[in-house]
């Protein structure tokens, strides 16, 4: 192999080689300073890295798309992708910072596979390549199964990472086993490979159909589409609350973003079939979803239920297979990103300040607005944001989305779209009723009132979150034309 | 000029919430409001009675997706976006001297409830539109879930998903539109023209919505929990301007862009509304509290807005526009004098009361003549409101006009009766004697004045009103075609070209 080959294009993965170079730096660095306490170092570290690799997106923004070596690429889609993960990233990290004695103890261990797993993103969105995408995949599940046990003494951190490792590493052997099928069925591993075979009549076409059948499971499982979701709220509930903000907004911009490249380059003439059975799961996650998130009580198993309704909505994108309803999709997961992890900050704001409780019921939020006014506005506008009432990030996230597949001709899956909509503003108004309509239990006057009972961290966090909700719903075109489709 | 107009209270909300000390806010929202209401009153003087849209403003918004930030005002308009303003420094008035608890957010609420009904009445781009529609809910939701009285809670979570929910599918309608058309520009769709098909199921959707809004029968019950439980600004603004953003919905949109439809389903609108405008009535009649009696009572009269609009002529829209204006005058003064009797009794039951005028004259006098406006009386406002729209309504269904001046005769009836029982007959009730129960005091009445004063402004000079609608109401597309039709009868005895709908409209002459 021409060794110049190996280094002429490698720009094209420059983000994800920072990020690379980063976790080996972070694991020199925490062994350097073994015995010492806190974390404090490894977490700004981490920013660092993190902000260093969106500047390598930056940088690469706009450059003509190169292929490298067959495998990724870096197009418009891919950047789109990536800002996404990296910003859900650093705004994760923030979060973690500073609060949990569990991730003080072994911060290299816990800020080491967070990046890895943000690498693992990353890559999904650029491969081009069942292979790559494969071991993409892989990278940042593992990554993640360790992360949602990071609460060693808690037993509901280890149920979840024993249910998420369980199920993820079942829903794998679908996805490989799917992967070899369109192998067999393109006689390649490389999507335009399968797609240009396929179109011009060779390979082996009856293969086609089965494999998309198990990759679907596996994609399916990753983004918590019905009947896939089950794992869902049990993760999301026991793993630390960082992790589940980061992994909400990070798999869920990264399985899409693989889903996507994959169906849209190596299957597109297959679009016909694949269509309907992806808006039957559209529906089926939207309403099941929904409706269930509405019987929850704790806020976290909400959000958890909450997530799996807009996997459904960006569901509908895909479904709709154009360009635009791709730039679509990446509007969504980049505003999903800031209201989303928005929401879980307050989350664990609202969690310390009833003793570090790694749960937190509904109830407990009466009367909040009185105590901390801003983090309850807050909280309300991530949760209108979240329900998709204009002018919010949340609104054009489902608008652009809806619109893509109005013009691809599936006005009646976005009629079933906007009804779930509906239902789910009254999940996310009971939220903002019990902090501004309910008068709080006894108990609440003996705490000290504070304005904010969160570190400066996750303040930051709130602040930046709102900050871009709100600036995302008045000025969407500017946003709408930085993220990119396929294809664009 | 508009947009100075339309985001001023925002600046006003901000404001307000930064300041320190109640005392300066309340005076910086009233400055607010009232500085608005001067903008708005530029408005008058360059003034052009002509059909078209007037001091238009547009920039691209989105514009890789055709969407513009377009406003424009004309007359159908005009004059709801002066009592929006006019009605807001009134409503920050009154909840200034009454709002105990958090008033820094109340007045931002009401100012940002300001910004999106004036957005609403001035967008020319259907996503700007819809934009500034939703978010119109939530200033109102939050007015209700946080100062209102017991039910409050289930009142504004009703708003809420109610109005939300029918919204819902207007989206899918506009997306369509866009998809037809490919653009959002009401103006551009609106010379585009739609398919029959489409305009069916569009004008379903946008119906939907603006029924729930108004409220037409059957979708009216959100709207005595919310009027009941709300703060009394918040019945104002609720009665006055947010109630007219689902007729005027019809007339901005639905009359314009789907004027097939529109034909096809005026009569089943009208039917209803006449359904609303009697039961409306009969309920009213039926009211131990006399907020619901009022809250009632709108239904009634908004009833009577949209057979007019669905009169599908000059008259009926052209008085169905001013007969908008009297009634967020007339409802917003009796929702206020109930405010006010109610902070001074805490009660709103109507046997608590009577014999009022005894004690509390200057009260009974404005409650009289605010039942009176209401009433519709020769001479003030509400009469040539109801009379234009009932002359309208005659042309186009005799059998209509017939129905709906018996809704006249109830809504005499029943405020006649809400009258009496609380200023008429002995003053029985010790706490309502003399000097226990304070009379209005001028500020009360300083919020009142400008009110009544409209009263007998509209209904002696109804022209200078009607002069700014008329031209564009006249350029509607479905008022020109019946009027056409109507020629075509007499001169050749002709079918009209129109459908079925319109048909049986004519044949009625």
């Amino acid at each position: 192999m021409d060794t110049a080959l190996l280094f002429d294009d490698a720009v094209v993965l420059l983000p994800e080689l920072v990020l690379a170079v980063g976790v080996m730096v972070l694991m020199m660095v925490d062994i350097g300073r073994r015995g010492q306490n806190g974390s404090q170092l490894l977490a700004g570290l981490s920013v660092v890295i993190l902000l260093l690799g969106i500047g390598a997106s930056v940088m690469i923004w706009g450059r003509a798309p190169v292929e490298y070596l067959d495998g990724a690429v870096s197009d418009g889609f891919a950047l789109s992708v990536r800002l996404v993960i990296l910003i859900a990233g650093v705004l994760g990290v923030l979060l973690s910072r500073n609060q949990f004695p569990a991730i003080e103890r072994q911060g290299g261990a816990f800020y080491s596979l967070y990046l890895l797993a943000v690498i693992g993103m990353m890559l999904m969105g650029t491969a081009t390549n069942l292979i790559v995408l494969f071991i993409a995949l892989e990278i940042f599940s593992l990554a993640l199964y360790i992360l949602s046990g990071f609460y060693r003494e808690d037993p509901r951190s280890i149920e979840a990472a024993m249910k998420y490792f369980l199920l993820g590493a079942f829903a794998s052997t679908f996805f490989v086993y799917g992967c070899a099928l369109l192998y067999g069925a393109g006689g390649s591993s490389k999507f335009t490979q399968i797609h240009e075979t396929l179109a011009t009549g060779g390979g082996n076409p009856s293969l086609v159909l089965p494999g998309i059948a198990l990759l679907l499971v596996g994609f399916g499982f990753k983004v918590s589409l019905v009947p896939f979701h089950m794992w869902t709220p049990d993760v999301y509930q026991g793993a630390p609350t960082p992790v589940t903000a980061f992994m909400s907004v990070g798999t869920k911009a990264a399985a899409f973003a693989g889903f996507f490249r994959l169906m849209m380059t190596a299957l597109p003439s297959y679009h016909d079939q694949w269509a309907m059975p992806l808006a039957i799961l559209a529906v089926l996650t939207m309403t099941v979803g929904n409706l269930t998130a509405l019987r929850q009580s704790s806020v976290k198993r909400m959000l958890a239920y909450s997530g799996i309704a807009h996997a459904g909505n960006i569901l509908i994108a895909l479904v709709a297979g154009t360009a635009a309803a791709s730039s679509a999709a990446a509007f969504y997961l980049f505003a999903y990103a800031f209201m989303n992890i928005g929401a879980f900050t307050v989350t664990i704001a609202f969690e310390r300040q009833h003793g570090n409780e790694n749960d937190l019921e509904q109830g407990r939020l009466a009367g909040a607005a009185e105590r901390f006014p801003v983090l309850a506005a807050a909280m309300a506008i991530f949760m209108l944001s979240l329900s998709g009432i204009p002018p919010l990030a949340g609104f054009f996230g489902k608008f652009l989305v809806f619109k893509a597949a109005v013009e691809a001709g599936w006005a009646w899956l976005v009629v079933i779209g906007v009804l779930n909509s509906a239902i789910s503003a009254y999940y996310y108004l009971r939220i903002v009723v019990a902090m501004y309509f309910q008068q709080p239990e006894e108990e609440a006057d003996e705490r000290e009132p504070s304005i904010v009972p969160a570190s400066r961290p996750s303040v930051f966090v709130v602040a930046v979150s709102v900050l871009a909700v709100v600036v995302i719903g008045l000025q969407p075109g500017l946003w709408a034309d930085l993220l990119r489709g396929l294809g664009q | 000029m508009l947009s100075i107009l339309t985001f001023l209270p925002v600046v006003g909300a901000i404001v307000v919430l930064l300041a320190p000390g109640d005392s300066l806010k309340k005076g910086l929202a009233l400055g607010a409001t009232v500085a608005t209401f001067v903008v708005s009153l530029m408005l008058l003087p360059g003034w052009q009675e002509i059909p078209d849209m007037q001091f238009v403003e547009r920039y691209a918004w989105m514009p890789d997706l055709n969407i513009y930030y377009h406003l424009g005002v004309d007359g159908i308009s005009l004059w709801l976006v002066l009592l929006t303003t006019l009605l807001m420094p009134i409503a920050v008035a009154f909840s200034n001297q009454h709002i105990k608890q958090n008033l820094g957010g109340y007045l931002a609420l009401m100012l940002l409830m300001e910004t999106a009904v004036l957005g609403v009445f001035l967008a020319l781009d259907l996503v700007l539109f819809y934009v500034f529609w939703e978010f119109s809910l939530i200033p109102m939701a939050f007015l209700i879930g946080k100062w209102g009285s017991q039910n409050r809670i289930y009142a504004a979570v009703k708003f809420f998903l109610y109005t939300l929910a029918g919204s819902a599918l207007m989206l899918v309608a506009i997306l369509a539109l866009y998809f037809n058309a490919g653009t959002f520009d009401l103006l551009e769709l609106q010379e585009a023209g739609l398919p029959p098909g489409l305009q069916q199921l569009a004008f379903l959707a946008f119906a939907l919505a603006f029924a729930i809004k108004v409220p037409l029968f059957p979708f009216h019950t959100w709207l005595p929990d919310a009027h009941v439980e709300a703060p009394t600004a918040g019945s104002v603004l609720l009665a006055g301007v947010l109630l007219k953003l689902g007729t005027y919905g019809f007339l901005r949109f639905a009359l314009p862009l789907f004027p097939v439809a529109v034909a096809d389903y005026a009569s089943l609108i009208s039917f209803l509304a006449i359904i609303g405008i009697l039961y409306g009535a009969l309920v009213a009649l039926a009211q131990r509290d006399l907020k619901s009696l009022v809250a009632y009572s709108s239904v009634a009269h908004m009833g009577f807005v949209v057979l007019g609009i669905f009169a599908l002529n000059e008259q009926g829209i052209s008085g169905a526009v001013l007969q908008m204006v009297n009634h967020g005058l007339s409802t917003g003064a009796l929702f206020l004098l109930v405010g006010m009797l109610y902070e001074r009794r805490h009660t709103r039951l109507l046997k608590d009361y009577g014999g009022l005028w005894a004690s509390v004259p200057i009260f009974s006098f404005f409650f009289l003549v605010v039942a009176m406006s209401s009433a519709g009386l020769p001479g003030l406002n509400g009469f040539i409101g109801e009379f234009t729209i009932l002359l309208g309504t005659y042309r186009s269904s005799p059998f209509f006009a017939v129905l709906g001046t018996a809704g006249v005769i109830l809504a005499a009836w029943y405020l006649l009766h809400a009258f009496r029982q609380v200023a008429q007959g002995e003053l029985t009730n010790p706490a309502n004697f003399k000097g226990k129960l304070p009379d209005l005091n001028w500020a009360e009445i300083g919020q009142l004045l400008p009110i009544v004063l409209l009263f007998f402004v509209i209904g002696l000079a109804p022209n200078f009103f009607l002069d700014k609608i008329n031209p564009s109401v006249a350029a509607l597309e479905v008022v020109q075609a019946p009027a056409d039709s109507v020629e075509l009868l007499v001169d050749s005895s002709d079918q009209p070209p129109l459908t079925s709908g319109s048909s049986s409209l004519t044949t009625n002459h």
